[in-house]
C-alpha cells in the first residue's frame, strides 16, 4: 500500500534540495540543513541519504562545471523528481492528517 | 578579492576515500570535501580543518557509498583517462580459488605429495617454533625473573677459570651487609636433596631444597594455602601442591607433623602451586627453612666449604655488570690456597648459557636453539621446493590457461597474483593438517624431547606464528612458479608448441640438490651426534657400574646399624659385596687440595676426595695398579690414602708408595694406585681423585649377586634394610643409570635432531617420487618406442635413474665439507670426543643413495613395465 518510504532525516534533505532548487548540491545542501536544523551533519550521513533516495528515484543529479577551490571536481547538482514531489506530499499528508486527528484538549497541560 | 589557496587536504585521506568510494560518486563527493576544507582552513585554521577532513571520510564509510563487493561496472575516471571494469578484486580472487582448487583436483597425486610434504614440514617447524619459545621462556614463571641472579664462583686454577654454582655460605653475609643497597634480597639455597617423608602410615620420598624465608617472595610462590611467611618459624616446611596431595589427599595439610628422615618433626605452613616444568626449580617439592638445625649448612662460616646455592634480587635499574664489579673479589681474602671470585649470572641466562669460558657464560643450550631453528627453516624450506618443482614441472598443464588468460587481456600481474594465491591456498591446507600433526605428534615430541609443551591454542603470538609460516612458505613456494608460469608467450603456449624451458629443468635441478645436500647434511650431523654418545657411553669405566646399586643412608637407623646390615646382607646371600662412601660410585661431587712433598706451593689442584670403607674397591670392582687395596685387616689403614693415575701423574711423584700427603694438617701415608676411573661427565678428561678410610659416610653401595634374579636379590636387600630402618620405604638407585643421566642432555638432542632428520628425509623423498613419475609421464611415448625397438626393462630403469642420482651424489660431494666443518666445531667441546670418520660420510652418501634409488626405481620400472602399444595408440 504504502509505496514512498522516506524517513525523517531523508525528508529533511529531500525538502532541503527542493528549497534550494538550481543550486542544491554537497555544500550548499548541507549548509542548509544545518542552518534549519541548528545542529551540525556529516558528510558522510547527508551523502548517504541523497544517494538512497536517487537510488528509489526521489532525486536526479548532473555535473556541473568544475572550480578552483574544488581542486577541479565537478559539482553534482540533484533536483526533486515528480515521484520524489509525490513522496514528499504524502508524508506531508500523513503528518496533516495526524495533526487534524489531535483532540483539542490533547495539549492542555498543567490544566487538569 | 580572493585569497590564494595554499591547503591541501590530508593526501592519504583523500586516497582512502577514492580506494573505497562508489567510483561513480567520488568526484563530486571529493570536491565538497575540498570546498568544506577551505572554508574550515579559513575560518578555524589548518589543523582543525585537516583534523575535520578525517572525520568526514571516516563518516563516508557507509553501505550506500561504498563500492560494491562484486559485480562488473563501467566506468570513467576523467582524472585517470581510462575505463575500467572492475570495483575490486574478489571476484577475481574467488575465481583463482575455484581454478587452484580443479587443478588440485586433476593432479591428486601431485596435491597429495604436495601437500603432505608442505604439512609435515610446518609441523617440523610448529613443534622447533614451540620448542624453541619453550626453551625461550625458561624461569619466566617467577614474576621477578628479569631481577634474579645465581652467585657464580670462578676458581682460578693454573690459569684456567673453572666457573661453577656451588659457593660458600659466609658470601651471603657481606651482600647483605656491605652491598645492601645493590639486592632487594639474597637468600642462600641448598642442594636439591632427597628426602624421606612420613606422615601416619604413608611414607614417599620427595626432593626439597633448604631456603631462607626471603626465597618465597623472590620466586613469588603461587599459595594455595597458608602464607609465604610461614618458613620465618624454623619448624614449618612448606609443600608443593603436588606432593601435598601424594601425602594428605583430600585433607587440609596446614598445621599438620610431618616426620622427615624418621628424625625430624615439622609442621606444615603452607601449599604452593608446583613449579612448572620449565624453570630450575622443577623437581623442588618441598622448602624448608633454612634456620632449622637439621641444616648443618647454616653454621658453615668456612670460606672454603663449598656446599650451597645463592641467589639474589637485584634492586630495579641495577646494571648487573656494575654490580659484579663492585663484589666479585669478596671471597679472594679468605682463601690464600686459590683465587677465588664471585659473579652473578642472570636467572633469565642460567638455562641458555651454562657453558663458561674464562669465567664468562659464553655457550650451552642457546645453541641448540639457534641450531633447530636453522633446522626448522631448512625442513620447511625442503618443502616449499617440492612445491616449486612440480608446480614448474607441470607448467606444461596450464600453458594453456596462461594463453587464454592473456589473450583475453590479464596482466602479468595479475597471473603472478593468480599463482601466488593458489600457493597460498595449497599452504593454507596443508597448515590445516599441520595444526592436526601437531596436536597428535605433541606428546611423543615431549618425551623425546623431555619437555612438556601444549600447544597455546589461545595465544595471539602463537597464531601469529603459525600464520606466519603458512603465508610464507605459500609465498616462497609460490614466487618462483608464479613469474615462471606468467612469462609465457601466449601465442605458443596456444599453439600447444610449448615445452618447458632449458632454464627451468636447471633450476629445478638445483632445488634437488639443495633438498638433498640439506637431507645429507643432517643425516651426517645425526650420525655424529649418537656416536658421539655412544663413544663417551662406552668409554673404559675401569670399574663395573651394572649391578650395583646405591642407598643413601638418610635416617639415624641406617647410619647407626650399618655394619649389621653390611653383615646381614652378605649372609641373604643376594649381594656379592657392600661397602660404604661418602659418595655414590656414580658421582664424586666433593672436591679439595691437598699438599704433597715437593708441590710448588703455587701450583693449584683440586682432587675428589672420597671417603669410603675398606671393601668399596672389591665391590665396584676396580683395578689396583701399584700397591695394595685398603684392607680391613691393616689396622693402620685409617691413616692410609688410594690415589688414582691422574693424580700421581700430576702430583709428579717417582715413588709414589714410599710418599705422604698432607690433607687438612694430618700425615697420610699412599698405600696404593688405583686405575682411572670413569666417574665424572663422560666428556672430560679423568680428574686426580684421592680415597680415605675415615670420615663421613652418607652412601651404601651394594653389588648384586649376579647368579640370582635381580628381583630376587632385591627383595632380599629390601627386606634386610626394613629389618633396621622399618619406618621409611627402601629407595635404591642403579649406578648405571644415574650415570648414564649425565649423557641426558645429548641424548634428547640426539633424538630430536634424528627425528628432524627422518622428517627432512621424507619430505625430499616425496619430491622425488613426484618428479621421477612426472619424468616418466613425459617420457612415456619414447620409452614405449625404445622398449619396440628393443630396449630392455633394464636399459629403461638405468635410463630414469641416472639423471637422480647424479643429482643426489653431487648432493653429497656437497654435504660432506659442510658437515664437517660444522660437526668438527661441535666436537670440540667434548675433551673425550669421537673421530669424525670417512665411513659416516660414506655411509650417509650411501644411504641417500639407496633410499633414492629406491625411490626413483619404483616410477622407473613402473613405466618401463608398461604396455608400450597402449601409449603409443593413444595418438
Amino acid at each position: 500500500m504504502n509505496t514512498y518510504r522516506l524517513g525523517e532525516f531523508e525528508e529533511i534533505v529531500l525538502l532541503t534540495v527542493a528549497v534550494l532548487f538550481d543550486e542544491a548540491y554537497g555544500v550548499m545542501i548541507k549548509k542548509e540543513i544545518e542552518e534549519h536544523l541548528g545542529r551540525r551533519i556529516s558528510v558522510g550521513a547527508m551523502q548517504s541519504a541523497l544517494r538512497r533516495m536517487e537510488k528509489k528515484g526521489y532525486l536526479t543529479s548532473r555535473f556541473g562545471e568544475p572550480t578552483r577551490e574544488r581542486g577541479g571536481k565537478r559539482k553534482r547538482y540533484f533536483t526533486v523528481t515528480p515521484y520524489g514531489k509525490k513522496a514528499l506530499e504524502y508524508a506531508k499528508d500523513v503528518r496533516l492528517t495526524l495533526w487534524n486527528a489531535i483532540p483539542n484538549n490533547a495539549f492542555d497541560f498543567g490544566k487538569t | 578579492m580572493k585569497r590564494k589557496i595554499h591547503a591541501k587536504p590530508p593526501r592519504i585521506a583523500t586516497r582512502f576515500l577514492r580506494w573505497f568510494c562508489h567510483p561513480d560518486f567520488f568526484e563530486d563527493i571529493e570536491g565538497d570535501l575540498q570546498e568544506l576544507f577551505l572554508e574550515r582552513t579559513r575560518h578555524k585554521g589548518k589543523l582543525q580543518a585537516r583534523w575535520s577532513y578525517f572525520l568526514e571520510v571516516f563518516f563516508l564509510l557507509r553501505p550506500s557509498i561504498i563500492r560494491p563487493f562484486s559485480g562488473a561496472y563501467p566506468f570513467t575516471l576523467k582524472q585517470y583517462g581510462k575505463k575500467s571494469y572492475h570495483l575490486n578484486f574478489i571476484d577475481m580472487f574467488a575465481n583463482y580459488l575455484k581454478i587452484a582448487w580443479r587443478n588440485l583436483l586433476r593432479g591428486k597425486a601431485y596435491s597429495l605429495i604436495n601437500i603432505t610434504g608442505l604439512a609435515v614440514g610446518m609441523t617440523v617447524a610448529t613443534l622447533i617454533g614451540l620448542w624453541i619459545s619453550n626453551e625461550l621462556s625458561f624461569n619466566s614463571y617467577f614474576k621477578n625473573h628479569s631481577h634474579l641472579a645465581q652467585v657464580m664462583l670462578n676458581q682460578t686454577d693454573e690459569g684456567i677459570i673453572y666457573t661453577g654454582g656451588t659457593i660458600a655460605a659466609p658470601v651471603a653475609d657481606p651482600l647483605r651487609t656491605q652491598h645492601g643497597d645493590s639486592f632487594e634480597s639474597v637468600s642462600l639455597v641448598s642442594f636439591n636433596n632427597s628426602y624421606l617423608l612420613a606422615f601416619g602410615e604413608k611414607k614417599l620420598s620427595a626432593r626439597g631444597m633448604w631456603v631462607e624465608p626471603v626465597f618465597t617472595e623472590m620466586f613469588t610462590l603461587t599459595m594455595l594455602q597458608g602464607s609465604r611467611e610461614a618458613l620465618l618459624d624454623p619448624s614449618t616446611v612448606l609443600l608443593s601442591q603436588s606432593l601435598a596431595l601424594a601425602l594428605f589427599g583430600d585433607d587440609n595439610p596446614v598445621n599438620r607433623t610431618l616426620r622427615i628422615d624418621n628424625d625430624l618433626n615439622m609442621t606444615v605452613g603452607g601449599v604452593y602451586e608446583d613449579f612448572p616444568h620449565n624453570t630450575t626449580f622443577f623437581s623442588t617439592k618441598m622448602l624448608l627453612p633454612w634456620a632449622n638445625s637439621a641444616n648443618f649448612i647454616n653454621s658453615v662460616t668456612n670460606w672454603r666449604n663449598h656446599n650451597c646455592r645463592l641467589f639474589v634480587q637485584l634492586v630495579d635499574n641495577t646494571r648487573i655488570d656494575a654490580v659484579n664489579e663492585n663484589i666479585k673479589s669478596l671471597p679472594t681474602p679468605h682463601i690464600k690456597e686459590w683465587k677465588e671470585e664471585i659473579m652473578l649470572h642472570p636467572l633469565d641466562k642460567l638455562h641458555l648459557y651454562n657453558e663458561f669460558e674464562n669465567g664468562k657464560a659464553v655457550n650451552g643450550r642457546i645453541q641448540f636453539v639457534i641450531l633447530f631453528g636453522i633446522i626448522g627453516g631448512f625442513v620447511l624450506l625442503l618443502a616449499c621446493i617440492n612445491f616449486m618443482n612440480l608446480s614448474t614441472a607441470r607448467s606444461e598443464k596450464r600453458s594453456r590457461e596462461v594463453g587464454i588468460r592473456k589473450a583475453v587481456g590479464s596482466a602479468r600481474r595479475q597471473l603472478i597474483n593468480q599463482f601466488l594465491v593458489e600457493s597460498v591456498m595449497v599452504a593454507g591446507i596443508a597448515l590445516v593438517f599441520s595444526m592436526l600433526l601437531t596436536q597428535l605428534s605433541l606428546p611423543f615430541f615431549n618425551i623425546l624431547a623431555d619437555k612438556q609443551i601444549s600447544i597455546p591454542w589461545g595465544n595471539a603470538g602463537f597464531w601469529l606464528l603459525i600464520l606466519g609460516f603458512a603465508i610464507l612458505s605459500g609465498g616462497i613456494s609460490g614466487c618462483y612458479p608464479a613469474f615462471y608460469l606468467s612469462s609465457f608467450r601466449p601465442v605458443r603456449a596456444l599453439k600447444g608448441s610449448f615445452k618447458a624451458g632449458y632454464q627451468a629443468i636447471i633450476s629445478r635441478k638445483v632445488l634437488v640438490v639443495i633438498q638433498f645436500t640439506v637431507s645429507i647434511t643432517l643425516i651426517i650431523g645425526t650420525l655424529v651426534v649418537f656416536r658421539q654418545i655412544q663413544f663417551a657411553q662406552d668409554r673404559p669405566a675401569g670399574y663395573t657400574r651394572s649391578g650395583l646399586i646405591s642407598v643413601s643412608v638418610n635416617t639415624p637407623e641406617l647410619r647407626n646399624h650399618s655394619e649389621a646390615i653390611r653383615n646381614d646382607l652378605l649372609q641373604s646371600g643376594a649381594v656379592d659385596n657392600v661397602a660404604m662412601s661418602s659418595q655414590s660410585a656414580a658421582h664424586f661431587s666433593n672436591n679439595t687440595s691437598i699438599e704433597w712433598r715437593g708441590k710448588d706451593p703455587g701450583f693449584i689442584i683440586f682432587f675428589r676426595n672420597v671417603n669410603v670403607t675398606p671393601d668399596f674397591g672389591k665391590t665396584i670392582g676396580w683395578t689396583i695398579k701399584e700397591g695394595r687395596d685398603f684392607s680391613r685387616a691393616f689396622a693402620t689403614d685409617s691413616g692410609s690414602v688410594v690415589l688414582n693415575e691422574t693424580a700421581i701423574q700430576i702430583m709428579g711423584l717417582k715413588n709414589p708408595l714410599e710418599e705422604t700427603v698432607k690433607y687438612r694438617g694430618e700425615d697420610f701415608k699412599i698405600v696404593g694406585i688405583v686405575k682411572d676411573m670413569v666417574t665424572q661427565s663422560p666428556y672430560e678428561p679423568i680428574e686426580p681423585t684421592i680415597f680415605f678410610m675415615e670420615g663421613f659416610l652418607g652412601v651404601f653401595t651394594i653389588r648384586i649377586n649376579s647368579n640370582l634374579p635381580v628381583r630376587d636379590a632385591l627383595s632380599k636387600i629390601e627386606q634386610v634394610f626394613k629389618k633396621y630402618n622399618p619406618d621409611s620405604p627402601f629407595n635404591f638407585s642403579y649406578v648405571n643409570q644415574t650415570f648414564n643421566r649425565k649423557l641426558s642432555n645429548e641424548k634428547h638432542i640426539g633424538n630430536l635432531a634424528g627425528l628432524f632428520t627422518l622428517l627432512a628425509i621424507f619430505i625430499s623423498l616425496l619430491g622425488l617420487i613426484g618428479l621421477a613419475s612426472f619424468v616418466a609421464e613425459q617420457r612415456t611415448k619414447e620409452i614405449s618406442i625404445r622398449k619396440v625397438l628393443g630396449a630392455t626393462v633394464l636399459n629403461l630403469w638405468q635410463m630414469l635413474s641416472k639423471d637422480f642420482l647424479i643429482l643426489v651424489t653431487l648432493s653429497g660431494l656437497i654435504a660432506v665439507p659442510i658437515a664437517y666443518y660444522f660437526l668438527r666445531d661441535w666436537l670440540q667441546q667434548y675433551a673425550y670426543r669421537t673421530e669424525i670418520s670417512w665411513w659416516i660420510f660414506a655411509l650417509a652418501g650411501l644411504g641417500g643413495l639407496l633410499l633414492t634409488l629406491l625411490t626413483v626405481s619404483f616410477q622407473a620400472i613402473k613405466a618401463a613395465m608398461a604396455n608400450p602399444v597402449k601409449s603409443l595408440r593413444s595418438g
